[in-house]
This record gives C-alpha cells, structure tokens and sequence, in this order.
C-alpha cells in the first residue's frame, strides 16, 4: 500500500465525503419537503465510494467489474419499477440481495485469508456471515410470503422454538471454535449453511401481520452484517453505512413491536392465531347490521367529519384510486376527511401512506394513530377498508385476546362506523373483532376497490340516476 | 459507533408518513458493501474470489440501482395539500 499513497488518499477522502452525504442523505429524509435532496446526496455518496473504489490500485481487471455492474443494474431497474402495492415483497427482497452481496464477501475473504486470520477479524467475519446467511433465507421466505407464493398463516409445530435456537446455537458454537481454531477450514460450510436453514425456519411460523415487525428485524440483520463486512475490511465507510441501516432497521422494528404491544421475543418466538381461531369460530351467530352502498353514500354526504383507516384489505383490492376519488368527492361537498393510518397497518412500515401518496392525497391528511384518536369522538363517520386488527376495541377491553393492550384506532368512538369487508371472516390474527357487532357499526360487504366506486358513484350522481 | 450514534438520532426524527422510502433508501445506501466486492473482483486473488465477488456485484448493484429509483419515485408521491394543483 505504501507505494501509491497519492491514490491511496484520494480513496479515503471519497469514501468520506461519502459517508457524509449518506448521514445527510437520511436527515433530509426527515421531511417530505426535503427528501428528495435526500435521495440525491445518497446517489451522489455512492457515485463518488464506486468511482473512489475504481482507482483502488489493487484492482487489475476490470472485465468483471464491468460486466456486473452493467447486469445488475439491469436486474435492478425492474425492481425499481415496481407497482407500489408490491413494494413489501421488493424490501424484502433487496434484502437478501444486500445480505447475498455481504455473505458471499466474506465467504471470498475467509478463504483469502484462512488459516492466517487474526482473532478479532475471524469474529468480526462469523458474525457477517452468520447474520448474512440467515437474512438471505429469511427474506426469501418474508418475499414469498408476501407475494402469496407461500402461505401466508404461520406454520408452528412442537418444539419450534427449541429447534430454530438450536441451529442458531449450533451456528454461533461453529463461529466460535472458527474464531479459536481457523486452521479448521472444513467447518466453514456448515457456518454457512446453518444460518441459511436457521432463515427458513425463522419465518415459517410468522404471520401476515408480523411482517412489519420482521422485514424491520430483517432491515437490520442486513445492516449489521455489512457494518460487521465494515471491520473485516477495515472500510469506514462500510461501518457507517452497514450502522445506519442497522440502526433504522432496529428502531423500526422497535417502533413496529410497541406499536402491537408485545417485545421482539414474542413476534419471532410466538406466532399466534392458533388457538384463536376456535374461540372465533363460536361466535359468528351474532347479528350484524349491514347496509347498501347507496345507504353509505348518504351517511357520508350528511357527515362534517370523515376518518378513513386504509388497511392491508385496501392494498390487496388496489382500492387506493378509488378512495382518492371518493376523498374528493367527500371534499368538494365540504367533508373534512382525513385518514387514520395505524403503524402496523400494511405490510412493511409506512404501507398505507405510500400506497395514498401514490393515488395523490396529500400527505398532510394522513395521520398518525394519537393524532386521529384524540379527535375520534367528534368525528360523524369512520370509514374502515380493508383493516381488522388494528382497530378491535377487544385490545382495550378483552384481557384474554391475544391482542389485549396493543394500541388501536378507537374507530368505535366515532359517531358511526362504516367497515368495507368482503366477508365476516376474522383477520390475519385470526381474532374475532367485536366492533362489527355494536350498535353504531355498520358492515359494508364487498370488494374494496367496487364498493368505494359505488359510494363515489352516488355522490357524484347526487342520486339522479 | 459515532456513525450508529448520528444515525439513532437523524433516524428517530424521521416521520412515520416516510418509514417505507428510509428502508428502501437505507437499503441502497446499504449496498455501498459493492465497493469490497469491486475490490475481490478486481483483485483476481483467487478464481474463487472473482467469481464470488462478480456475483456479490450483481446483488448489491441492482440493489443500489433499483432503491435509488424506487425510493424517487415514492417520494415524488407525496405532495402537500398547499403545493397541489386543484
């Protein structure tokens, strides 16, 4: 290294600059105003960390740098050009992506460097690939998931959770006599092997609706292991980088288990709607009340304050459109309508506000759960599509559901409430929702995206035809 | 750390309303892990290596190129109220 050190410096300022522009690429994110200032730093740190990484004076053949380049970023267009609705199954396949990258790295490196790899780097280099290996399987699982390719109830046996640590015991044990004794290359495969089996199993008894929770975990799994990528490599700028992703991962999948109200440990060890689905079973003989779309259309019309809580129902019916119509429709006769977007809702952080950005409401409209709840008594009509769980007042009340003390949208403290169903079966959870049952609920059974148009329909008529 | 410390904080201000485009951005910027593998690539170290790193390229590229244009066009999406067109 010592006889370029005019390259060599240059290398270190790029990826500094770099790093700089990645931490202000994500600050300006903080706002909707500024954000795309954001993307623009994070294109520009990661233009200069390539071009930098080109005049690396080890580098000397460029055919495959340049063949890989130019297929990846023609796999990667597509996948940028993605319908919004498919965007959770995309994240999570980028995340395998960025942890194949990652793994396969250190798989290079180990075999580069074995036996003669220091203790610190051998540990830094388990824990890459550990993390790495899991996080390819387990994404591929959460993608197939969520593109319905796998279904989507959780699969549990006995003796579940056992299973699953012991691979991942029996994972973390190989690292370790690796990190003591790196002469013993032959136990390399199964370092990586295991943890690719410990992904599969990892997300084989998660459910639909924990997928917010899990593609978080997943974010930064794929983050740490580049972070640790970082140290092998000696590479601050992979450190930064590999730190934040980890770390936004790790507060999102925080914010996504307060937000249900149960720890970590229990998204990934517990998967519920077992027992429930039983308990749901017995009590379908209660009597609801149901209404037409012209009978909604009315009710809405009359109304001064309308809450729309979107949920994953109105993803899958690709209904966003038509509630955008509908909010204009309801705006233009003086309808204050806002909507109440629960954090889980969806199926990855910020689903729904993506999905309504999209269908053009502006983002000031939609708001958070405290902001909605705290006006939920004045307000005339609570339009729910397409959600479920995230609004059972069972959550407050019922100390035996499974649900009990997650925070909900109090939608049945509105005046009236109108939910958009195709049927009177339970949600992901599997759990009965006893809104539907009280005296100002109002089912409205249909398909999303058709039962909106109809509501837009009659208002826009006026009831001439 | 002091990178992990800067970005708790930057990241804890970011808006619910944005927290699908930061996973697609950090995801990008998450792929910067292509710069260690130009580097195996180029190197020819090994055959190994070369293979193993032009693959690594592949994943991390078409994730940098495909975040960057997704997270865009998810932020063009959100417009204010006041800026919008009636």
């Amino acid at each position: 290294m010592t006889n370029l050190p005019g390259s060599q410096y240059i290398i270190e300022v790029l990826y500094f600059v770099a790093a700089v522009l990645f931490i202000l690429s994500l600050k300006w994110l903080s706002s909707p105003a500024t954000a795309r200032r954001g993307i623009f730093a994070g294109e520009a740190g990661m233009l200069l960390a390539i071009v930098g990484t080109l005049f690396h004076h080890g580098i000397v053949d460029f055919k495959w740098i340049a063949i890989a380049l130019v297929l990846g970023t023609i796999i990667g267009v597509p996948l940028g050009n993605v319908a919004m609705t498919a965007v959770p199954q995309r994240t999570a396949l980028s995340h395998a992506f960025g942890a194949l990258c990652v793994t396969l790295v250190g798989t290079a490196e180990f075999y580069l460097r074995a036996p003669n790899i220091s203790k610190f780097i051998m540990s830094v280099l388990s824990l890459e690939v550990i993390l790495g290996a899991l996080t390819i399987t387990g994404s591929l699982m959460a993608a197939g998931k969520l593109q319905e390719i796998l279904p989507q109830r959780p699969i549990t046996y006995k003796g579940q959770n056992l299973v699953n640590l012991g691979f991942l015991g029996i994972a973390i044990a190989i690292g370790v006599v690796l990190v003591l004794h790196p002469d013993r290359m032959y136990l390399y495969p199964a370092m990586v092997i295991i943890p690719l089996i410990f992904g599969v199993l990892m997300i084989i008894p998660i459910g639909g609706a924990d997928m917010p929770t899990v593609i978080s975990l997943l974010n930064s799994y794929a983050g740490l292991s580049a972070a640790a990528m970082g140290f092998v490599l000696d590479s601050k700028l992979l450190i930064v980088a590999g730190a934040l992703d980890g770390a936004s991962g790790f507060i999102l999948s925080v914010n996504m288990s307060k937000a249900m109200n149960r720890s970590f440990t229990n998204v990934l060890f517990g998967a519920f709607g077992q027992e429930q689905v039983a308990v749901a079973g017995g009590q379908e003989a209660r009597p609801v009340r149901s209404a037409t779309p012209e009978e909604a259309a009315a009710i809405l019309a009359a109304a001064n304050k309308v809450v729309i809580v979107p949920g994953y129902g109105m993803a899958v019916a690709q209904a966003q459109h038509k509630v955008r119509e509908l909010y204009d429709a309801l705006s233009k006769r003086g309808v204050d309508v806002s909507f109440g977007i629960h954090p889980v809702a969806g199926r990855m952080p910020g689903h729904m506000n993506v999905l309504l950005a999209e269908a053009d409401i502006p983002y000031d409209k939609l708001l958070d759960m405290d902001q909605v709840n705290g006006d939920m008594p004045q307000t005339d009509v609570a339009l729910v599509i397409g959600a479920n769980d995230v609004t059972n007042p069972a959550a407050r009340t019922d100390q035996s559901s499974p649900i009990f003390g997650m925070p909900i949208l109090d939608v049945d403290k509105a005046h009236t409430v109108m939910v958009i169903k195709r049927s009177m079966s339970p949600g992901f959870a599997g759990i009965d929702n006893p809104l539907y049952y009280l005296d100002n609920n109002l089912m409205l059974f249909g398909d999303a995206k058709a039962f909106v148009g109809n509501i837009v329909k009659e208002l826009s008529g006026g009831g001439g035809h | 750390m002091l990178a992990a410390f800067i970005g708790f904080e930057v990241i804890r201000r970011v808006s619910p309303l944005l927290h699908t485009p930061l996973m697609s951005l950090t995801n990008a910027l998450d792929a910067i892990a292509v710069v260690g593998a130009i580097i195996l690539a180029g190197e020819g170290k090994s055959r190994l290596a070369t293979i193993l790193g032009t693959i690594a390229i592949v994943a991390a590229t078409s994730n940098i190129v495909g975040g960057f244009i997704i997270t865009d066009r998810m932020l063009k999406m959100f417009k204010s109220s006041k800026t919008q067109k009636p």
